[in-house]
């Protein structure tokens, strides 16, 4: 059975009905999103592409949480999070969502660890806890010799593994990463790509990215590509 | 001048930055030229005194008199023109807080001060009037005495309520005379002195003496004290000017102190100056490594941030000297009698020019030597 | 608070020369600030470490200081009999009939003519000081033109050395110790033979009575008779409240001066730290919208940047207390304006004050701070990571 099947046989956890977004700028409406609707299944990987000014990121922001639609609904399992003030969707993106970032977004100023310890401050674990299970997902990601580092002393590639251990140390529903490739020579590009691929397939982690960079695509199981804040055709690379 | 634009505009960059920066450089330079014109105040009676004015006292302290017949022995000295003998009455208007210095002075007194200008029918009227007295502008102006007022003060040295009726007000002929003064008959003190406390009568606490001829000032000091040498009340003479330092300089410690506060608060802005201009070629580094790499010099970069921290300390300065004028002579309102002269110097405005300036460039130093010599590879690397 | 205490010191020490420079000018505040409420409690300790409590002092009514006052043979007589007065161990009343006057001496280096408060002390006058002790030398002998010296005047002042001989009231005086006054007022003083130096300044009356109650709590008693008694004048005071009204002056003087400055001072630290915060969160948007998209609050960044600006609040007031108590080592001396005499004292650091000095320096990094923090703190999200 093809992988757009297996998907649409499991329950999806994101439903997004309808959801505009437009900014203000000197008076004007800047329509960014225009009417949409998507379905994302538990444990699919799904990227997002298209064009730069496509409205891409910020589609991925409103699945987050980090801002919210002008229109429409956006349920994520189950919780409709437009609706959510501000207190709420803080607590909610600690517990449910996990971010990659294009430039890592790592503290400086913590080391490896504890900068994978620190979604684990806003929940009621004590330090031994958070210690191991930090640990425990630097161990996962091959940097198990890396946790007193400074992200400085690390490389991109590493840098950005890091923040991988960080995205997942909550056990999130949802991971998300904006670009996660776009700084990376092509061998450290690679070795996030496998990772994610782990990720999803071993882990069963919902993953949704974010790129314009074909080869990151070809590892996704489902790309949805957008145009002028419209969603157009779907595709599904080649099977692995 | 394209060189100037560019400074120019890098200042506005930041405009909050550049805007807080200023602020504490107008704060500072303002606190500096506010102490420093306190301690001038301090000394501003020295100031006003006349090279041809000496003061006699009792050789002991301030605090013996001199006997009523010293006057003619003095008069008769050679090189001397005038003789007034003065008593300070020190007593209280209202409150202690209400300082302001009160003599009992002989008839000849004003002529030897002719600094202290008077109308000539307010003079007559206080002549007249043994209970009269004369009054300072600026001891007027804070008070509210006008002709005609009784002034009720209390003694302290000659116990009592003494009361004295305003028959005139003088002005002083320069800016720096003091006109804080209240002036009343010694001869009204004396006669009152012989009913209750008859052994104080007949003293004198200082005699002003006008010499000729400047000149021999040293010479005729000397002459007048060896006048008195071996008697019960010798004497010390000197001239006006070393009189009056003579009690600022009893307080040197404080105002030395004070001095020195003054130049800590520029240290205190040179530190925050320091700060901005080191963030600021700091976050700027990539760009001077760019200009570098496209040919310009160190010494092009290095011009950019000096220029940079002097113009923000030229402005600084500017609006900080325009401000001391008015807030000064605010403050020498306020402290009323207690500064008879509150002006701020020339002096003070070159000091704080210099300070401003000295601020200027050594707070661009460090980052200015920092952006000269940056690798350009280094520079570069830092942009994102 | 959720953000960790890591992340802002590690900041505050990655910037270190931001941050020393910040510091720093606050600390120079902090050091005006402490130096002065020091040099005012000094001045305070010596004037009030002058008087004890169960002793009077009786002026003439409305003198302010002892040289402006005059009290004859008969009142003094009359105060001496008062039965509040306490008793010696001779057998003879507590109560020392002084002459005060003023004489100048020239100062040790710059040789200016100062104002040096001279005392004649009746038999009882050491006895009511039991703070003055002789280290040098010995006590006058009564009735002699000897006469014994503070010991901030032996120090500061030439010709006051034992052996010297001093020339006032038409007659040589001649210094035969030095006593220690325990950093009270007398230090700066020289004492003598009282009917000495009644003579030699040929004045027939008193300048005070200083006596000893019997108990502190008469005073109230002696009091009241003393000033209703139709044929006195007198002013009768708790000897430590005599002196703490003649620094008054100074004392407001200095604190005046002091906060003013303190204030102003202030204003230029506190926007020192002010750029200082304000850069630090422009550098650090990226992780602000980082940390809020992680699920951290606005209030949690709040209080981060707030923690960050009162730390440096904090090392600036250390290293300004530091300093400060440094001064304690000086002593200053300067014209009383209202006793019109030198009086040396010294800078004194009471726990009051530095707990006071602290609180400033943390309220400077609060001001500095709290606007950069709400900066921070009311980011978007999505314009912050941006920005990054």
């Amino acid at each position: 059975m093809s992988a757009a099947v297996d998907a649409a046989a499991r329950a999806p956890v994101v439903e997004i009905r309808h959801v505009a977004k437009h900014y203000v700028r000197g008076g004007q409406i800047v329509p960014v999103l225009t009417d949409i609707s998507l379905d994302i299944a538990a444990g699919e990987f799904m990227a997002l592409m298209g064009p730069s000014g496509s409205g891409k990121s910020t589609l991925l922001n409103l699945i987050a949480g980090i801002d919210k639609p002008t229109a429409g609904s956006l349920r994520v399992d189950g919780v409709e999070i437009a609706a959510l003030d501000e207190g709420e969707l803080a607590d909610w993106r600690a517990r449910n969502i996990g971010f990659i970032f294009q430039f890592y977004n790592l503290m400086p100023v913590l080391t490896a660890l504890e900068n994978v310890e620190l979604p684990l401050l806003l929940t009621r674990l004590g330090a031994q806890d958070r210690r191991e299970r930090a640990e425990a997902a630097l161990a996962m990601v091959g940097l198990a010799d890396r946790v007193d580092h400074y992200p400085s002393e690390l490389s991109g590639g590493q840098q950005q593994r890091v923040a991988i251990a960080r995205a997942i140390i909550t056990d999130p529903t949802l991971v998300v990463a904006d670009e996660p490739t776009g700084d990376l020579d092509r061998k450290s590009a690679d070795d996030v790509l496998a990772l994610l691929d782990r990720l999803n397939g071993e882990l069963g982690k919902t993953i949704i990215m974010v790129t314009h960079d074909a080869n990151s695509a070809a590892r996704a199981r489902r790309v949805v590509n957008l145009e002028k804040g419209e969603l157009r055709a779907e595709t599904v690379p080649a099977a692995a | 001048m394209e060189t100037l634009k560019l400074i120019f505009r890098n200042t506005l960059r930041h405009k909050l930055r550049t805007g807080l920066t200023l602020l504490g450089l107008v704060v500072a330079i303002l606190s500096f030229g506010l102490l420093q014109t306190v301690v001038d105040a301090w000394y501003a009676g020295a100031e006003g005194a006349a090279p041809n004015r000496l003061i006699t006292r009792n050789a002991i302290s301030l605090v013996f008199p001199l006997p009523v017949h010293y006057r003619d022995k003095i008069r008769g000295v050679e090189g001397v023109k005038a003789v007034a003998g003065a008593n300070w009455f020190g007593g209280v208007y209202q409150d202690v807080k209400n300082f302001f210095p009160q003599f009992a002075v002989e008839p000849g007194y004003f002529a030897i001060y002719p600094e202290y200008r008077i109308k000539n029918d307010e003079l007559r009227a206080f002549e007249r009037d043994r209970k009269g007295a004369i009054v300072g502008r600026k001891l007027a102006e804070t008070y509210g005495f006008k002709i005609g007022d009784t002034v009720p003060i209390r003694g302290q040295i000659y116990p009592g309520n003494w009361e004295f009726t305003v028959q005139g007000i003088y002005d002083g002929a320069e800016a720096k005379t003091d006109t804080s003064q209240f002036f009343f008959h010694w001869d009204y003190l004396n006669e009152t002195l012989k009913k209750r406390f008859p052994t104080r009568a007949s003293q004198f606490g200082v005699f002003v003496v006008q010499v000729a001829n400047a000149d021999d000032a040293a010479a005729v000091s000397v002459a007048i004290d060896k006048q008195f040498r071996n008697s019960t009340a010798e004497t010390l003479t000197e001239t006006e000017k070393a009189f009056q330092i003579g009690f600022v300089k009893q307080t040197e410690a404080l105002l030395i102190a004070i001095r020195i506060v003054s130049y800590v608060v520029i240290v205190i802005i040179l530190a925050v100056m320091a700060n901005t201009m080191a963030m600021t070629a700091r976050e700027r580094m990539g760009e001077y490594a760019t200009l570098k790499a496209l040919g310009f010099g160190p010494g092009f970069v290095s011009t950019l941030i000096y220029g940079e921290s002097l113009a923000i300390a030229l402005g600084g300065t500017v609006l900080g000297i325009a401000l001391t004028f008015p807030i000064a002579d605010w403050f020498g309102r306020k402290m009323g009698t207690l500064f008879p002269v509150f002006e701020v110097g020339n002096g003070t405005v070159m000091l704080q020019a210099a300070c401003a300036l000295a601020v200027g460039v050594i707070a661009a130093m460090l980052p200015a030597r920092r952006a000269a010599t940056v690798r350009i590879v280094d520079g570069l690397r830092a942009i994102g | 608070m959720a953000i960790p205490l890591r992340y802002t010191i590690r900041n505050l020490w990655t910037r270190k020369l931001t941050t020393l420079l910040t510091a720093g000018g606050m600390a120079l505040v902090v050091f005006v600030f402490a130096a002065v409420q020091m040099l005012d409690a000094g001045l305070q300790a010596t004037l009030v470490s002058t008087g004890q409590d169960d002793n009077i002092v009786v002026t003439r009514r409305s003198a302010g200081t002892e040289v402006q006052s005059s009290v004859d043979r008969v009142q003094a007589a009359i105060i001496e009999s008062q039965p509040e007065i306490a008793i010696g161990a001779d057998g003879q009343r507590l109560v020392s009939k002084e002459t005060v006057v003023l004489i100048t001496l020239p100062k040790r280096g710059s040789g200016v003519a100062t104002n040096i408060m001279t005392r004649g002390i009746g038999p009882g006058g050491l006895t009511l000081r039991p703070q003055v002790k002789l280290v040098e030398g010995r006590m006058f002998k009564p009735g002699s033109a000897e006469i014994v010296v503070g010991r901030s005047v032996a120090e500061r002042f030439d010709g006051a050395a034992i052996g010297d001989a001093m020339r006032f009231g038409g007659r040589d005086w001649y210094v035969v110790g030095v006593f220690d006054a325990g950093g009270s007022g007398f230090d700066s003083e020289l004492w003598g033979d009282a009917e000495q130096l009644l003579q030699a300044f040929r004045r027939q009356n008193w300048s005070a009575v200083i006596a000893r109650l019997t108990d502190a709590g008469q005073f109230a008693a002696i009091k009241a008779r003393l000033e209703a008694d139709p044929r006195l004048t007198l002013d009768v005071k708790r000897e430590q409240q005599f002196y703490a009204e003649q620094s008054e002056q100074l004392s407001n003087f200095i604190t005046i001066l002091g906060l003013t400055l303190s204030v102003i001072f202030s204003i230029g630290a506190t926007i020192g730290a002010m750029i200082t915060m304000y850069a630090a969160v422009a550098n650090r948007t990226g992780e602000i919208g980082t940390l809020r998209a992680l699920g951290f609050r606005r209030s949690n960044v709040l209080l981060a940047f707030l923690f960050e600006a009162a730390l440096l609040g904090m090392v600036g007031g250390v290293v300004g207390l530091a300093l400060a108590a440094l001064m304690q080592f000086v002593e200053i001396s300067t014209l009383n304006w209202q006793s019109f005499s030198e009086l040396a004292f010294r800078f004194t650091l009471t726990p009051a004050i530095a707990a006071k000095t602290i609180v400033f320096a943390l309220l400077m990094g609060f001001a500095g701070g709290f606007l950069p923090a709400l900066r921070a703190a009311r980011l978007k999200i999505v314009d912050a990571l941006r920005a990054a």
